[in-house]
């Protein structure tokens, strides 16, 4: 500080950031909100139920908040909301930062010590922002030999495909970015551009270990791509289509993990590896290769790789839930929406509010996401818990249980599905 | 040209196909050192260590000082186990000088020197289990030696580079209700280490990981002259302790850990053994050790020898023999001092033991050779 500010004071600091406040201020309003103005005097204003959206009627929200609720409501059946908020990244960002805090808190009381402590208040519940501070702040180095531009799209892309993989996932009735009928066919899809990722990732690095740490990836996820794909057939077979919709609601009786718990085993293991977590996490084996294909990723960079992975994290047990848990489905315990808010409004003391546009959600989506949210946070659970009890696993060992007993395991569980459904158990006659 | 690396594995073209990897010295799975690696795929064709980053010269600074102040830097070459690795120094010492050690200060000394190898072998014992990604297996020794390095602090003042021992007898006498403090310590930390099984030894998959793999025969083991747990590991039933006693060993009853399997998993699980083993020694010692008396001869500043003479003393440390050889010339420093060290004699065998291994392979079987870069280099 005293090389770069002989003579800084605190005081004079604050004063200078209230001056330069002062001066932007006195700008916007000079020049800023005239521009607006009078660029909005020759833009057509949209009418939402009835009401015509002008800058004027922001004003009328500070007299009557529920004059807001049309437009919340309209914004809510928008794509851009259900992309950027509620069933897409946003949510799943939110699950993704939730499942970090609590891995490292939970490790932390599993191996004996207290994890993130002083960041925040409490427990150190802002240890998350401030590694996201660091990272962002931190400089990046390429290698200098690195294929710069591969190098550079590699970890938005894998934040791309992580997201896409997102979308595909129905959190309540009717909330899902993308209900395509081959729902099932396209996480198939999605899941097989994360090998191409990584390898492209670790391969422009031009780097000895992360050349090593991607081939392992490669030959990891490729391998285990199959008992996936198969793993997951005995349920495509049971309901008889692959619309991921279709699928959570079909188990509103019971889920498939009591019929096929062959399957879902198979399943939750080839995830594991799928998501490179312990005891499948050669690809990142710091006392073999460093960091393995990340090894040359800095910065942020490295931050958005870490984001892909736990949105990947999020997605894998989403899936899980739908596939085997019976996805929203659950007993209803959210309480239905007083009637009377809607009809004879609130009292607030001597102010009663009338609220016709509620409730923004229905008690049905709330429940559903409810039962969703609570079964997903139990399988990251269980795909954070091996970490603490597992050391690493060997490829040579890892591919033997790939593409000998897995597979086994999923064939074995397609025919479970079948048996069951020429018996007459389930499908048609049968249970279901 | 053909080179068989593995039973029918013969490897064409050796040049284009392998690729050389530096292990270290800044890498999280290599020591203060540094181990070329050639791989041909996922096979180790050969490797090569190279210590030497951490040399302090120890052995030419003993030269300049006198018996007395050659203590506190002879125990840095492995500061966990600072009680082990002066005492040779410190035996071939008092044959010069020619002092008796009071018989208190004896058991003082093996129940300091037994509870150091429990503190070095946690140290190890984390590390491998990182090694392994095991994390929990890192926090839960490293965590339990604090109740050790508490009893040496109560003992000696010191955490971790005790210097405690000297010349006749130690430094000082052990303070008032040591023993009952130590052999509650003691009890919980037995039963705590018993744990490790459940999690760690007995684990699937650190055992199909670790067996079989880096397997050094008995014949090897002593050809290659290695020492300690990595001898007791291919079957060797060798330990100093009983071998050769020294101060009131063969007062106590020891056991020995030996396994025939030489392999990795042999190798890391010989130290748990003798974690356990130790505290059986500490509580024997502490049973047998006379109630009062005095612990150190008292020696005039500045001793001289009595006359040119040489001696070697060697101990069973942590990590196996440890030897001091001393040439006097009956000045007050020492003409020449050697250490002859464990770390540097398992060291040889890993060449040997990671030929045709894979490279996952690597962390488990250069870590379970239970060597320590810093006293390699000494």
């Amino acid at each position: 500080m005293s090389v770069i500010a002989p003579k800084f004071k605190l005081s004079e600091f604050i004063k200078s950031i209230l001056d330069d406040a002062f001066w932007a201020i006195f700008i916007l309003n000079l020049i800023g909100i005239p521009a607006v103005m009078m660029i909005l005097f020759f833009i057509e204003m949209p009418v939402i139920h009835g009401e015509l959206l002008t800058p004027f009627l922001a004003l009328s929200w500070i007299a009557d908040p529920t004059r807001t609720l049309p437009i919340v409501q309209a914004f809510m059946e928008t794509d851009i909301f259900r992309v950027m908020a509620f069933p897409g990244f946003g949510f799943a960002a939110l699950i993704a930062a939730g499942t970090i805090f609590v891995e490292r808190k939970m490790l932390a009381k599993l191996q004996l010590r207290v994890g993130p402590f002083y960041c925040g208040k409490l427990e150190g519940i802002l240890q998350l922002m401030g590694d996201g501070l660091k990272l962002i702040s931190k400089e990046i180095i390429i290698p200098a030999k690195a294929d710069k531009p591969i190098f550079w799209a590699a970890p938005v892309i894998f934040v791309g495909a992580a997201a896409a993989f997102v979308a595909l996932i129905p959190v309540a009735p009717g909330w899902v970015v993308a209900d395509v009928d081959l729902g099932l066919l396209g996480v198939f899809a999605v899941i097989g551009f994360f090998p191409i990722i990584t390898i492209l990732s670790a391969w422009s690095a031009n780097s000895k270990f992360p050349f090593i740490g991607g081939i392992r990836a490669l030959f990891q996820m490729v391998s285990f791509e199959i008992p996936l794909i198969l793993s997951l057939l005995g349920v495509v077979i049971l309901t008889g289509t692959l619309n991921l919709s279709e699928i959570a609601a079909s188990q509103s009786n019971f889920p498939w993990i009591v019929f096929l718990p062959v399957g879902a085993i198979v399943f939750f293991i080839t995830m594991l590896a799928e998501l490179e977590r312990i005891p499948f996490d050669l690809p990142e084996a710091e006392s073999e290769i460093v960091a393995g294909w990340l090894t040359e990723l800095s910065g942020m960079m490295y931050g958005l790789v870490q984001l892909g992975t736990y949105l990947k994290l999020y997605a894998f047990a989403a899936l899980f839930v739908v596939l085997f848990l019976g996805g929203w489905n659950g007993p209803s315990i959210v309480p239905p929406f007083p009637a009377e808010i809607i009809t004879d409004g609130i009292t607030m003391g001597p102010v009663t509010l009338k609220v016709p546009g509620l409730p923004v959600f229905s008690q049905e989506m709330l429940n559903g996401t409810l039962w969703f949210v609570l079964k997903t946070v139990g399988v990251i659970f269980f795909i954070i818990l091996p970490r603490g009890v597992f050391p690493r696993v060997r490829v040579d060992i890892l591919l033997n249980l790939g593409w000998t007993k897995l597979i086994g395991l999923a064939f074995v569980n397609i025919f479970i599905a079948l048996g069951l459904l020429y018996a007459g158990v389930l499908g048609p006659g049968g249970l279901q | 040209m053909a080179t068989e690396i593995m039973p029918g594995l013969a490897l064409q073209k050796v040049d284009e196909r392998i690729m050389t990897l530096n292990v270290g010295p800044q890498h999280p799975g290599s020591g203060h050192m540094r181990i070329v690696v050639q791989i041909d795929g996922d096979y180790i064709v050969a490797c090569d260590p190279d210590p030497g980053y951490v040399h302090r010269g120890e052995e030419k600074m003993a030269e300049y000082r006198n018996y007395i102040t050659n203590i506190p830097h002879l125990e840095r070459p492995v500061i966990h186990d600072s009680c082990n690795v002066l005492y040779p120094y410190v035996l071939g010492a008092e044959e010069l000088l020619g002092i008796e050690v009071p018989e208190r200060a004896k058991y003082v000394r093996v129940i300091a020197s037994e509870l150091n190898r429990c503190i070095y072998i946690m140290y190890w014992l984390a590390i491998y289990g990182i090694f392994l990604g095991h994390s929990t297996m890192f926090m839960w020794p490293a965590g339990d030696r604090e109740f050790l390095i508490d009893l040496m602090e109560k003992m000696s003042g010191a955490r971790v580079t005790h210097a405690h021992f000297v010349p006749g007898g130690v430094r000082n006498d052990l303070p008032a209700n040591f023993e009952d403090v130590c052999l509650r310590h003691v009890n919980y930390f037995e039963k705590r280490i018993k744990e490790y099984a459940a999690v760690f030894y007995d684990n699937p998959i650190l055992i199909s990981r670790t067996q079989d793999t880096g397997v050094l025969s008995k014949h090897d083991a002593i050809r290659l002259g290695t020492t300690g747990s990595v001898l007791r590991a291919s079957g060797v039933d060798y330990d100093l302790r009983i071998k050769e006693p020294y101060d009131v060993y063969d007062e106590l009853d020891i056991h020995t850990n030996v396994m025939k399997e030489g392999d990795a998993y042999a190798r890391s699980r010989i130290p748990w053994l003798d974690m356990l083993e130790s505290c059986n020694i500490i509580r024997q010692a502490l049973q047998k050790m006379p109630k009062s008396g005095s612990v150190r001869t008292k020696l005039k500043p500045n001793p001289k020898t009595k006359g040119p003479a040489t001696v070697y003393k060697r101990v069973e440390s942590g990590r196996g023999s440890l030897g001091c050889y001393i040439v006097s010339d009956g000045k007050t420093e020492p003409y020449r001092l050697k250490l002859s060290v464990p770390s540097f004699r398992n060291l040889i065998a890993l060449p040997h033991l990671l030929k045709g291994e894979k490279l996952g392979n690597m962390p488990s079987v250069y870590w379970s050779l239970n060597y320590w870069p810093v006293e390699a280099d000494r």
